[in-house]
């Protein structure tokens, strides 16, 4: 069984995004780019399912800043093939963009199931899973929290919120978007990422589509904020004696707590 | 050119979900704009169209292959009633039906989608919709302004329609299309497995995320629940980390929780968080980062960091 994986890198939110002049994008110099957190979940239930039946696991991923890393990493962890593909522009790309380059890629390849997150945090125009799965008429599940396959069909739990989950059997070949895995992603230790880099392995195929899809992106804007929270200033002691008053004036806690 | 507004009604168990009538109050408002209908297609669940006063036209497709939700047979059954009603715009929630279903019509219609609305305005002959990207941290504003479109609505964006009982305007029953040899079949459905635990019905949460950093550092914020008498509740990543289970979960993929109050460390507030507690009567949130999105629908905030405010918190309350 084949399974390929797709991650992509994200600018890190942890960070403050500024606009750039088209006001369209982001300002990317300086920003730290990530993977989506979401496709390392969908590369550790590929992993785990790797363990369980033995397939193998291509990972494969947009030539975005910082990606070497993260496909070196998933290498680390236990990819057996690393594909970036090359000659993409900077900058934001539409997921229709992204699932039309990565099509054309898996048109040449040959596996079972193609997992990625089920969502990233500028798919602006849809998720990933489902737009690849249209374009090459393969069934598909989003928000999907666990994947066991063999003999063709993937036994898939897909949540519909709540809690509630279907199980469904599909028919593979499939394209899964992963919410989480049934463990918590697993951990490369940075010597084994140096030796996936130094034993170099990454695999390098031109992207085959020309980018053009653009939603009517009219403007980015930072949202309005409500301002509604009363910010509460001091030390640490004076802030937790104002929590304790306001609880205790909703009655939430008694007078004398 | 078409000019009715289509939303898919979602059901769990023949009841309907709040965030359907929140689009449809939503379609109608933009179908009076555009001079056209409100249309409302409910799949599999024939007596659920008794609720949709709100609607001009409901479409029901019933096939035991729509009594569960599943990705394949509602995208063949969407495609039909799209084909029928041909509408200027497709409302579906960011739920996983509209996960699902949005993105793959987007390309099996040929629509242009703009997904996580927040706002959605009639602007001439196009539609606007104001979307939440990177996690909330800014908005885009999208114009549709194509024969067809899809937008997908965040859950609580906007009022609920207030139409809930008497029929629809009219209900026409639409033949299924061709649901033979589907690739994907419902096994069963799995509701969440009893723990004692039930977030939804305590008056106070103190609610933890990523900013607690470790499994260990639970123990912060465990001794103030322990000194509240309350339960413990997180957001996603705390749970995907396994730290703890399931059944703490406040946002879209966990519970929805509207306590009395609801005491947040650590948590940014990822809309699909927010979802799911923006409705508690008093919300506290500590964060060090001023900008975080948790502020916007708290009512009281510190940027104190939280290792140095719990331990304050609960020396005061643990008596």
């Amino acid at each position: 069984m084949k399974l390929i994986v797709a991650m992509r890198q994200l600018p890190d939110l942890v960070e403050e995004l500024e606009l750039d002049s088209s006001g369209k994008d982001i300002d990317r110099e300086y920003l730290t780019f990530v993977s989506n957190e979401w496709d390392e979940q969908a590369l550790e239930e590929a992993l785990l399912l790797k363990e369980a039946t033995g397939a193998e696991v291509c990972v494969v991923a947009l030539d975005e800043p910082d990606v070497d890393s993260t496909l070196y990493t998933a290498l680390a962890k236990g990819a057996d093939r690393a594909v970036k593909l090359t000659g993409i522009p900077e900058g934001w790309m539409s997921t229709h963009d992204r699932a039309a380059i990565l099509s054309a890629w898996l048109a040449e390849q040959s596996y079972d199931l193609i997992m990625t997150g089920v969502q990233a945090a500028d798919d602006l125009d849809g998720q990933l899973a489902a737009i690849v799965a249209a374009r090459l008429g393969l069934p598909h599940a989003a928000v999907v929290v666990r994947v066991d396959a063999k003999d063709g069909v993937a036994v898939v739990s897909q949540e519909l919120g709540g809690g509630t989950a279907v199980e469904a059997e599909i028919r593979l070949p499939a394209v899964l978007g992963v919410q989480t895995a049934r463990q918590p992603p697993r951990y490369a230790p940075i010597t084994r990422i140096r030796q996936a880099m130094n034993a170099g392995g990454l695999e390098e195929a031109p992207a085959a589509v020309t980018p053009g899809v653009r939603p009517g992106l009219r403007r980015l804007f930072p949202p309005q904020r409500s301002g509604q929270a009363e910010m509460l200033e001091g030390a640490p002691a004076d802030v937790a004696e104002r929590i304790i008053d306001i609880l205790r004036s909703k009655g939430l806690i008694d007078a004398g707590a | 050119m078409g000019s009715d507004v289509l939303v898919l009604a979602e059901h769990a168990e023949g009841e309907l979900a709040e965030s359907t009538f929140e689009l449809i109050g939503k379609a109608r408002e933009l179908a009076s704009a555009w001079g056209g209908q409100t249309h409302v297609a409910v799949l599999g669940a024939p007596r659920a169209a008794g609720a949709l006063g709100g609607a001009d036209v409901v479409h029901v497709v019933d096939h035991p292959a729509v009594s569960v939700y599943s990705p394949e047979a509602y995208e063949r059954c969407m495609l039909s009633v799209l084909e029928h009603v041909q509408p200027k715009l497709l409302l579906l929630g960011t739920t996983t039906p509209g996960m699902d279903l949005g993105a793959a019509l987007s390309v099996l219609w040929d629509a242009p989608l703009a997904a996580y609305a927040v706002g959605l305005v009639a602007e001439g002959d196009a539609a606007v919709a104001t979307c939440q990207i990177y996690g909330g941290k800014l908005m885009a504003e999208v114009v549709l302004e194509s024969e067809r479109s899809i937008a997908t609505v965040i859950g609580g964006s906007f009022p609920p329609s207030p139409g809930r009982s008497g029929g629809a305007g009219s209900t026409c029953t639409d033949e299924p299309p061709d649901l033979g040899d589907l690739r994907t079949v419902v096994r069963g459905v799995k509701v969440p497995e009893a723990t004692g635990v039930d977030i939804t019905a305590a008056d106070i949460l103190v609610s933890v995320g990523r900013g607690i950093q470790s499994r260990d550092n639970l123990t912060l914020v465990e001794e103030l629940a322990g000194a509240l008498g309350v339960p413990l509740s997180a957001s996603r990543p705390i749970i995907d980390q396994g730290w703890l289970p399931k059944a703490h979960q406040v946002g879209k993929s966990g519970q929805k929780v509207k306590p009395r109050a609801y005491l947040a460390f650590g948590i940014s507030g990822a809309p699909e968080h927010l979802e799911g507690m923006r409705d508690a009567e008093l919300i506290v949130a500590c964060n060090t980062d001023a900008g975080a999105p948790i502020f916007d629908v708290a009512h009281y905030g510190t940027t104190i960091d939280l290792f140095d405010l719990l331990p304050e918190l609960s020396a005061r309350l643990g008596g």
